[in-house]
């Protein structure tokens, strides 16, 4: 479905990543590790266009990435939820929503979209009045990754939905991730949370200084050594 | 009604009522501003420039080609829609990554070319459009007809953008633009087109005020000068890009240069208006609405 081949990307004349080779297949849940500063948000905005590589290609389901437009590539099927989450805190969650739902062939099915995504998290339909600023971070979350679905794409770019929650919270965000996974998307998903990670994805590569050092399925991630000691602790 | 009347000082009545009349004026401006600060985060200096040049293109329409009023208008406000899309295009387009004072000076570049293009192709001549709309006498109070008009037109206005902010997408692409730039694109919005859009309609919203504007005034190329810097302050009082808080600044402003005028001169409002600005900017220096951060 998606493929990135020798792709070299940066900020400047920072080079993040070099020469990456990574492939998501249809209906698969791939994930990318690493330690912080290792290029996987980096990696995450190439592909959806928020930077545009140096070198390589990026092909959706045959398609072009590099040569579309940034914002045509929702068009291509691909929805980021970004690090950080970036909602737009002085809108609703309603109006959050909606902006997820901007391309036209999205919003010809708006309120089907709509419907899935209260279906999915009942708790934004509590809130959708409310500013999505005021939202819990668990909330938020749910949120963003709500808006990203509205859109409905077939490949769901998930950058650190862990991060900034409470352990308890974390684990609910993970629980999202299988279900979002039921319902028939692909998901690559960045994660500094290993261990949890491994444990909703298929297969996983390892990201060190922009490079993929390791790359398997997640039992065989598991067992690596050097991702056992390094991020796993045991 | 006469018992009501009696009550009051008439001329502080008509004071208070011919200031809300002028507010909704100030508040249209004042919104046109706001929307161009708050989402692409310039200031158009040049804003009652544009005002003048649409009051013009009244002027022209009316006089020169005998246009009917209800005609000209909607023509003039499509003028000005396209000259704010256009200056966004070739002057602040190029400018957007560019320091905040090059952009000022930018637009202050593009007021004195609009000044001085006006003054070359229409000459300094006081116009007007020849339509005198009749007083409306209620009691001993009197209010013109074209300030009503002005008043009910620039609510009109201001409801149309409220309505267009709120339920269409690219109205919520505007707002939402202005909280978030660098990810519009992962919604498949195009930054550029909505950057268009909104100066188009900043620009549309200069065009309904200089409709209103040309039938209370004479149309020079200076004129500009009457209610841009009033359309700043009033913009800044309420908290630059805010759109509620220049609201209510606009209203504040009117009724203090309407009743200034009423124990002084109608210069004395503007002195009052301005000092009144002086000392807020000293108690409140974020505007009336700062937002907490």
């Amino acid at each position: 479905m998606l493929e990135l081949k020798s792709v070299d990307a940066g900020y400047g004349t920072f080079q993040a990543l070099f020469g990456i080779n990574l492939d998501v297949r249809a209906g698969e849940a791939v994930g990318v590790i690493g330690p912080n500063g290792a290029g996987k948000t980096t990696l995450m905005r190439v592909i959806s266009g928020l930077i545009r590589p140096a070198k390589g290609s990026i092909t959706m389901e045959g398609h072009d990435v590099v040569a579309t437009p940034a914002h045509r590539i929702v068009d291509l099927g691909i929805a980021h939820v970004p690090e950080n989450r970036r909602l737009f805190p002085r809108l609703t969650v309603d109006d959050n929503l909606k902006m997820g739902a901007y391309m036209p062939g999205a919003r010809a099915k708006y309120a089907e979209r709509l419907e899935f995504v209260f279906d999915l998290f009942p708790r934004m339909k509590e809130r959708r009045s409310q500013m999505a600023g005021t939202l819990s971070g668990g909330e938020q979350q749910m949120c963003a990754i709500g808006r990203a679905l509205m859109s409905d794409p077939k490949l769901l770019l998930l950058d650190e939905p862990s991060a900034g929650l409470a352990p308890v919270v974390v684990q609910q965000v993970f629980e999202l991730v299988k279900r979002i996974r039921a319902s028939g998307l692909t998901v690559l998903i960045v994660e500094q949370n290993v261990q949890q990670v491994l444990k909703v994805v298929d297969r996983a590569y390892l990201l060190e200084a922009g490079t993929i050092r390791a790359s398997g399925t997640s039992e065989e991630m598991m067992k690596t050594d050097t991702i056992k000691q390094a991020y796993l602790g045991v | 009604m006469q018992a009501f009347l009696d009550i009051f000082d008439i001329y502080l009545l008509e004071a208070v009522v011919n200031g809300i009349l002028l507010g909704g004026v100030l508040a249209l401006l004042a919104l046109g501003l706001n929307l161009i600060f708050g989402v692409i985060d310039v200031t158009w200096i040049c804003y009652a420039e544009l005002v003048m040049i649409g009051m013009y293109g009244m002027y022209y329409m009316v006089q020169a080609f005998g246009l009917p009023y209800w005609v000209a208008a909607p023509i003039a406000i499509l003028l000005v829609a396209g000259l704010g899309a256009l200056l966004h295009y070739l002057v602040i387009e190029p400018l957007l990554t560019a320091p905040p004072i090059n952009q000022l000076l930018a637009t202050g570049g593009v007021l004195f070319i609009l000044q001085s293009f006006a003054t070359v192709a229409f000459g300094i001549d006081f116009r007007n459009l020849g339509i005198r709309l009749p007083v409306l006498a209620i009691g001993d109070m009197h209010f013109s007809y074209s300030r009503l008009l002005a008043f009910v037109a620039a609510l009109i206005g201001m409801l149309a953008v409220y309505f267009f902010m709120t339920r269409t997408y690219t109205g919520t692409a505007i707002r939402a633009i202005s909280q978030d730039r660098q990810i519009m694109s992962l919604m498949g919005v195009d930054t550029k087109r909505i950057y268009l859009i909104t100066s188009a309609l900043g620009g549309a919203l200069a065009g309904l005020a200089a409709c209103l504007l040309v039938l209370q005034y004479d149309v020079h190329p200076f004129v500009g000068l009457s209610f841009g810097p009033i359309t700043f302050l009033i913009c800044v009082l309420g908290g630059l890009g805010n759109f509620v808080g220049g609201f209510i600044a606009a209203f504040v402003f009117a009724e203090i240069i309407s009743l200034g005028g009423l124990f002084a001169d109608l210069e004395w409002g503007y002195v009052l208006a301005f000092a009144f600005f002086i000392v807020m900017m000293f108690i409140r220096p974020a505007g009336l609405l700062a937002r907490r951060s």
